[in-house]
């Protein structure tokens, strides 16, 4: 019952936060309701248990991720949205497309007896020795893989918003 | 004890906002915000499917997602960043030189 009130509290923070990111014509209050979706995405990570998740979406994305946003933000002036024609394809096949695929996601949850399945309160609790004992054993590979990428991602980043010297 | 289907029902309704956001909105950040919004939802996804199959699996997944968003954030805000500096504009709409 508990449970139940939690994530449906969270939930519809969480779904309130996400319809205010596309209502708001200026990028920082996109950017503040994108936070309030963040922090009550972690809050629903607690209640399946998986505390290290949690704790990780609070620190990197609400965190690291998002003060890079809000700093780009600052630092082209973004202003109001300019409402312009947006492009007609992308509203004739998108929209419908979207349609076809929620139907199919609702027709799978229907249809389909894996989501009939009862989760319970902190079912599965990641903590961070089970975590780590995943990462460094059987995603050591993987885990060593990031780690180039995100050195790639650090050069392309300086690379790309340096200001060109002619 | 919740059913499995309400934490996909509600991974799904980001995931449409976030598809939503994507066609509709016009300025290049709130477009970048709204790919962090469907990977998000992807993520709650991961986490619920961990809790059911009793798999850490899952959970080591989504930490993977979140490296491959932070490097993807970082580049990604470069890219908005250079494209301002040369069209002096973040409205997707004026950046259309490769446009017929």
């Amino acid at each position: 019952m508990v449970h139940l009130a939690l994530f449906s509290l969270f939930a519809i923070l969480c779904v309130a936060g996400a319809i205010n990111l596309l209502a708001q014509k200026h990028p920082i209050a996109s950017a503040l309701s994108l936070i309030v979706v963040m922090g009550s995405l972690a809050a629903e990570y607690m209640l399946l248990g998986a505390e290290f998740v949690a704790v990780i979406q609070v620190i990197i994305y609400a965190g690291a991720i998002m003060v890079l946003f809000v700093f780009v933000i600052m630092l082209l002036n973004a202003g109001e949205e300019e409402r312009t024609r947006g492009s007609r394809i992308a509203i004739i096949f998108g929209i419908p497309g979207l349609l076809v695929g929620m139907g199919l996601i609702a027709w799978v949850l229907v249809r389909h007896n894996v989501a009939s399945g009862l989760v319970k309160a902190g079912a599965l609790p990641g903590t961070p020795p089970r975590i780590a004992r995943l990462l460094f054993r059987n995603f050591l590979l993987p885990f060593e893989v990031t780690s180039v990428l995100i050195l790639i991602a650090i050069m392309g980043a300086v690379v790309l918003a340096r200001r060109e010297r002619g | 004890m919740i059913p499995l289907a309400y934490y996909l029902l509600l991974s799904a309704i980001l995931f449409a906002c976030g598809v939503m956001g994507f066609l509709i909105k016009r300025n290049i950040i709130t477009i970048f915000m709204c790919i962090e919004l469907m990977l998000n939802a992807v993520n709650l996804a991961f986490v619920a499917f961990a809790a059911h199959w009793q798999n850490l699996n899952g959970q080591v997944f989504v930490f993977f997602v979140m490296v491959v968003a932070a490097a993807e954030a970082a580049v990604g805000l470069a890219i908005i960043i250079a494209v301002f500096r040369t069209r002096e504009t973040l409205n997707v709409d004026r950046v259309n030189l490769l446009k017929l």
